[in-house]
């Protein structure tokens, strides 16, 4: 679609709106949100992009096709799962390494890695399906 | 170690993550894919060694404990098929290296097959109702990918009716799963065991029904089953095969899970419809076969039929019914998983599936003849084969309960098979090929490779039944105890609530 007003306002809205998924997914841990739903958001604000500045633009922006984040994130969110198994729990166990670093208290955990593989997996799904129809 | 409950599942997903990396290098993905494949029957393998040696096999994932988290659990019938998966995998997966075309391999033929495989071993291990649902999507919607890959109008159209159908069994599925859990208030098949009976009986009689509706649709049981013979020969063989050896038996293996873990209450009333669904399931399965001229249709008319024979094991719900049940499964996943690559065979020499335009297959390819005879007498029933014995046990179950018609239903069909068989047999082997056919002499010698090591798995299994029969048998004592199962998964205080010996 060639409009400028479009095309202006997406390259302002889209690192709010991607800023707005990583915040999203980080956020799911306690609150609602998480990885599905932030992963969905950035979808969109990829598919915005498409459809402001066409198909092209937009593989460009995403740097590596689509298949790429499946795969990452797939065996982000299943290889999450094996922290648990090197401690001897079973598959999936939530590990966390809680340390304080530059005075704040920093919580990293598996659960997180599974999450980002789920937020990854969603959009290389939904990306797949926008780029096969906007190809047409 | 939990870790040999969850490779049947972690490894084909792993596997699809490496292959999609690979999209552009088929020949990396080729490798990965076989490889992936006979490593998990490795894993299944000794998953089944574990269940054999230590009873039934229990992960809790996250270590959320049960009811409240998901649970896997392997006992005797699902380690059994989890290998027999693994063996048509890997069977297959050989297969597919010379049989697909490098535009579907291109389009994610091996990715999304793992898929499939990590929904079928998910289905066969997980112990939650809600998690059976999701391992059932998994394997529909990637089966759907794999039926329509190619884009051929016949593909389609298979595609369209298999997918409506499914999604109908599907939803049906889920709407009784929320039903359950308004019922109990609990999704795990150990808890409900022990919730299920306290319910009123009317609402589980009732539930019990529309999960044999949701499953039957999956397993092609009479009057469910039109969707099959409609779309099983559109596919490649590399896929119709994994579809004819394992989709519908995931349907037979929530069937038996259900009723006999889940469903035994009012076992007069729920398994005697199993008795008239499987009677009437044989009869036309192996009706509609005698109808057929295509050699995939003709097969696809048998799952139906043979489809009968298990449901009928499980229907008597007796020890030596159910052990019918648990070997008939795997022999006829070997067998007709077997038949359909030799379908493939039979075209990439005689360039048809068509039995009007085959013939002289035994003249030009004795070996091609003696592989076929194998499994197809197999199928029909013939002593030693396997098949022989499954039959003879679900018979003589028959006769134990005295159903008799039931039993003389199951010996007609026996013979009704042996008609198909030798209509294939007389059409694309016996007769001279007709005029204008040439037969092809280029066929890869990879492609026999599978078909024979399935044709010695039929040996085996009918001249060395002992293990076999040995191995069923202790599914159907698990089956039939269901305190064992709830003991494992829930502890002894619930499998004693049962009134069972954990």
């Amino acid at each position: 679609m060639n409009s400028v007003i479009l095309r202006s306002a997406t390259n302002l809205l889209i690192a709010v709106l991607l800023l707005f998924s990583v915040f999203l997914m980080l956020r799911g841990h306690d609150l609602p949100g998480g990885g599905f739903i932030g992963g969905l958001l950035a979808a969109s604000a990829v598919a915005l992009y498409a459809i402001a500045n066409g198909h092209r633009a937009a593989v460009r922006l995403l740097r590596v096709p689509p298949q790429a984040l499946i795969a990452w994130g797939l065996a982000l969110g299943v290889g999450a799962g094996f922290f648990a198994l090197l401690q001897g729990d079973p598959y999936l166990t939530g590990q966390w390494l809680i340390f304080a670093f530059a005075g704040v208290e920093w919580k990293l955990s598996s659960p997180l890695v599974f999450d980002v593989g789920v937020y990854l997996v969603v959009v290389g799904v939904v990306l797949t399906m926008v780029f096969a129809l906007e190809e047409r | 170690m939990s870790w040999v409950l969850v490779a049947p599942v972690v490894l084909p997903l792993l596997t699809t993550a490496a292959l999609f990396l690979l999209r552009e290098r088929l020949e990396a993905q080729r490798v990965v894919s076989t490889t992936s494949a006979a490593l998990g029957l490795v894993a299944a393998i000794v998953l089944l060694g574990r269940v054999s040696d230590g009873g039934i096999q229990v992960v809790q994932f996250g270590n959320w404990s049960a009811p409240f988290g998901i649970s896997f659990v392997a006992d005797h019938l699902s380690a059994i098929m989890v290998v027999i998966s693994g063996v048509m995998a890997t069977a297959v997966a050989v297969y597919a290296l010379r049989d697909l075309d490098p535009a579907r391999e291109r389009l994610g033929y091996h990715p999304v097959f793992h898929v499939l495989l990590a929904g079928i071993n998910g289905a066969f291990l997980t112990g939650d109702l809600f998690n059976l649902y999701v391992w059932f999507e998994v394997l529909l919607i990637s089966s759907f990918v794999l039926l329509t890959l190619g884009n051929r109008r016949e593909q389609l159209e298979g595609g369209v009716k298999y997918v409506a159908v499914n999604l109908v069994s599907s939803l049906i599925f889920l709407a009784a799963t929320g039903l359950v859990y308004g019922t109990t208030g609990t999704l795990n098949m150990a808890d409900l065991a022990v919730k299920l009976p306290q319910a009123d009986p009317a609402l589980v009689v009732t539930l019990s029904m529309l999960f044999l509706v949701a499953f039957g649709i999956k397993a092609a049981v009479f009057p469910l089953f039109f969707w099959l013979p409609a779309s099983y020969h559109t596919p490649p063989v590399a896929v119709s095969a994994i579809f004819a050896g394992m989709l519908t038996k995931v349907g037979v293996y929530a069937l038996i899970r259900a009723f006999t873990l889940l469903f035994v209450g009012d076992v007069a009333l729920t398994h005697t419809i199993l008795l008239w669904v499987a009677g009437l399931t044989m009869l036309t399965g192996v009706l509609g076969a005698a109808a057929q001229s295509e050699f995939r249709k003709i097969l696809s008319f048998h799952i139906i039929s043979q489809i009968g024979y298990m449901i009928l094991g499980l229907a008597l719900y007796t020890p030596l019914g159910l052990l019918g049940s648990v070997f008939y499964l795997v022999h006829h996943i070997v067998v007709k998983g077997n038949l359909f690559l030799v379908a493939g065979l039979a075209r990439a020499t005689g360039g048809s599936f068509e039995l009007a335009k085959l013939g002289g297959l035994y003249r030009h390819r004795p070996l091609l003849a003696v592989l076929f005879v194998v499994p197809a007498f197999s199928l029909a029933g013939f002593p030693p084969l396997s098949g022989f014995w499954a039959k003879l046990v679900v018979v003589r179950a028959g006769l134990e309960a005295r159903e008799w018609g039931f039993v003389a239903v199951a010996l007609v069909v026996g013979l009704l098979t042996i008609y198909s068989m030798t209509k294939i047999w007389q059409a694309a082997f016996w007769t001279p090929a007709p005029e204008g056919t040439t037969l092809r002499d280029d066929v890869p010698r990879l492609l026999y490779a599978p078909v024979i090591a399935l044709a010695l798995l039929t040996l085996v299994i009918g001249f060395w039944s002992g293990p076999f029969v040995a191995l069923a048998q202790a599914a159907a004592t698990e089956l039939l105890n269901p305190a064992a199962y709830v003991g494992a998964v829930l502890g002894p205080e619930a499998a004693a609530q049962l009134g069972g010996t954990p």
